[in-house]
């Protein structure tokens, strides 16, 4: 194989250094990790005395079982992606735009910005989604002149109040993780572009961007996980996500804590499945800042197979 | 060597708050000409040369640029501030080489080199890509055009920052100090580009603490103190035989 990893030092054979000279390995009697083993045990003893606690519950774990693949449990896991991912993505935008003002040299939009994020920052996200529920207490019709008229709460639906709920709410913790990241990069990558001829927007888009984006993933990342999991809220504004969906079969089939259960395991698998995709995301924008990008676990595999069929003959 | 006036100060003055750091600078760079501005940390060398390209904007005085003010535009005896769009139309022209490359990290040495000319000139791929090809080979750098610049040595990413500044086809290249991050050992393959370009005939105003190179490449050299030119004229005849005292006691350290 060519692969570059084949190289590290790491991955050559025992008994021959970097360069390649022979020499003899050290053999000595490791030291004895008594209080390892202890500590082992009682863990593992405790885990296991969990797992039997919950095997012996007033639980009927066959019903957990059957009810995974529920029709409306998984419209209800459905409406959890659609909404979580609606809000982050207007989270973004509005985290963008709002770092982008804070940063600016106008005092107004740098005010209005703080402003903003000291508000949504500043109350819960719970109150915030009953708001923007009961909106048409405040303004009975939404009117655009005309362009647009309609009363508020044909316009405001459940999907409407959660999207504007958490994405506003988000765009506030957005903001400041972008503003870091523009931070972040040197002062020198401006001037550079900024010497040959580029203008702000560009230089903003095709240099600072770039490289914030390297700061600014993994905290995004964790947001989202967050968000996959704060979505549950909205269950209050009448929007059946996956919550919702599990407690209401629950609470008819008095099954409350299976249902819950159902639901459990369906934000683990969704936190891990977006926990790959965070992986493979800094990985991207990675590219630059390390000298030779970590492996991917698919590259390990496969380095950690082709090492290992070409051993023999190495040691040779 | 001496063509037309590329660069004209004329009492340039530069204050950050109380600190006053040009003090009224006077001088003229010509065309084709390699122009050495030297002198201690702290003299205002460094900023006059950002000056040039209105990195920093100047407090008082007049600075223009192949007939051109840098930064302003005149109306009968009223100055007029450039809008960015103007300003980053006259950067254009000029290309500046930083102390620390300032090369764009995520992007592989051919990609910094193509950046400038599609993004600003809107040149087609192909185009941008051909020259860029062209210019790292220039500076000896044709195998490694697709590393990115953590891969490289410091001379190499240095020898990048001057391949992307004359991607731009400047008429003028500024230099700060472009040696002085390096490791000893690297400086010579920089000074040999520069060397090759002053050859072609580019006008180059360099800041430097390299007298060897001043002294062999310059066509003139203006020594800079506390913000002021103190002394100027063929860099022969300054670094062998200063008039100046405070000249005298910079190069009896530096020589």
């Amino acid at each position: 194989m060519t692969d570059k990893l084949s190289k590290d030092p790491a991955a050559t054979p025992a008994g021959s250094g970097p360069s390649g000279t022979p020499y003899e390995a050290i053999k000595a009697v490791p030291v004895r990790h008594y209080g390892r083993w202890v500590s082992g045990v009682v863990v593992v003893a405790l885990l296991g005395w969990l797992v039997y606690a919950f095997s012996q519950g007033n639980i009927i774990w066959a019903t957990v079982g059957d009810k995974l693949f529920d029709p409306s449990v998984l419209s209800g896991l459905w409406k959890t992606v659609l909404i979580s991912v609606s809000a982050m993505a207007l989270g973004l935008v509005l985290g963008i735009v709002f770092a982008v003002m804070r940063l600016s040299k106008n005092p107004v939009t740098g005010a209005v910005s703080w402003l903003y994020i000291w508000f949504f920052r500043g109350t819960p996200v719970y109150v915030q989604l009953l708001v923007w529920f009961n909106l048409a207490l405040i303004f009975e019709y939404i009117n655009l002149g005309p362009i647009y008229k309609d009363e508020t709460s044909q316009v405001l639906t459940p999907f409407m109040v959660a999207l504007l709920g958490l994405g506003l709410n988000e765009g506030a913790y957005m903001a400041e993780i972008v503003r870091a990241g523009i931070q972040s990069v040197d002062e020198g990558q401006t001037e550079a572009a900024h010497a040959l001829g580029m203008s702000q927007t560009k230089t903003m888009r095709r240099i600072v961007l770039p490289q914030a984006m390297r700061v600014i993933v993994p905290p995004t990342g964790n947001e989202f996980i967050n968000m996959l999991k704060t979505s549950s809220l909205v269950s209050a504004v009448q929007y059946t996500e996956l919550l919702r969906a599990s407690s209401n079969i629950g609470s008819t089939a008095g099954a409350v804590m299976e249902m819950l259960f159902v639901a459990s395991i369906w934000y683990l698998a969704l936190t891990s499945v977006f926990s790959v995709g965070q992986y493979y995301l800094e990985r991207r924008f990675a590219r630059g800042s390390t000298r030779n990008l970590p492996p991917t676990p698919w590259q390990r595999v496969k380095t950690n197979l082709t090492t290992f069929k070409r051993s023999p003959e190495a040691s040779a | 060597m001496t063509g037309e006036l590329m660069v004209k100060a004329e009492g340039v003055h530069k204050s950050y708050g109380a600190a006053h750091i040009l003090r009224g600078i006077d001088l003229e760079v010509r065309s084709g000409e390699v122009f050495c501005l030297v002198g201690p940390s702290g003299s205002g060398k460094s900023t006059f040369l950002r000056c040039i390209n209105h990195l920093e904007r100047i407090d008082g005085g007049r600075l223009s640029v192949d007939g051109q003010l840098v930064g302003y535009r005149q109306k009968g005896d009223k100055l007029y501030e450039l809008k960015d769009s103007e300003v980053a139309a006259q950067r254009r022209d000029i290309g500046m080489v930083f102390q620390r490359f300032n090369l764009f990290p995520h992007m592989t040495a051919l990609a910094n080199v193509m950046e400038a000319p599609i993004q600003v000139k809107g040149e087609s791929k192909a185009v941008a890509r051909e020259r860029a090809e062209r210019l790292l080979d220039r500076v000896g750098l044709s195998d490694r055009m697709g590393n990115y610049p953590s891969q490289l040595s410091g001379g190499q990413q240095q020898r990048v920052a001057i391949a992307r500044a004359l991607a731009m086809e400047p008429k003028l290249m500024l230099f700060d100090e472009p040696t002085s991050a390096l490791d000893p050992e690297l400086v010579g393959d920089v000074l040999d580009v520069m060397r090759d370009l002053a050859e072609s005939g580019m006008t180059m105003i360099v800041v430097t603490h390299e007298m060897g190179f001043a002294r062999e490449v310059g066509d003139s050299l203006v020594f800079m103190d506390g913000g002021v030119v103190v002394e100027s004229g063929h860099p022969r005849d300054v670094l062998t035989n200063p008039q100046h005292d405070r000249t005298k006691a910079f190069l009896s350290k530096v020589l």
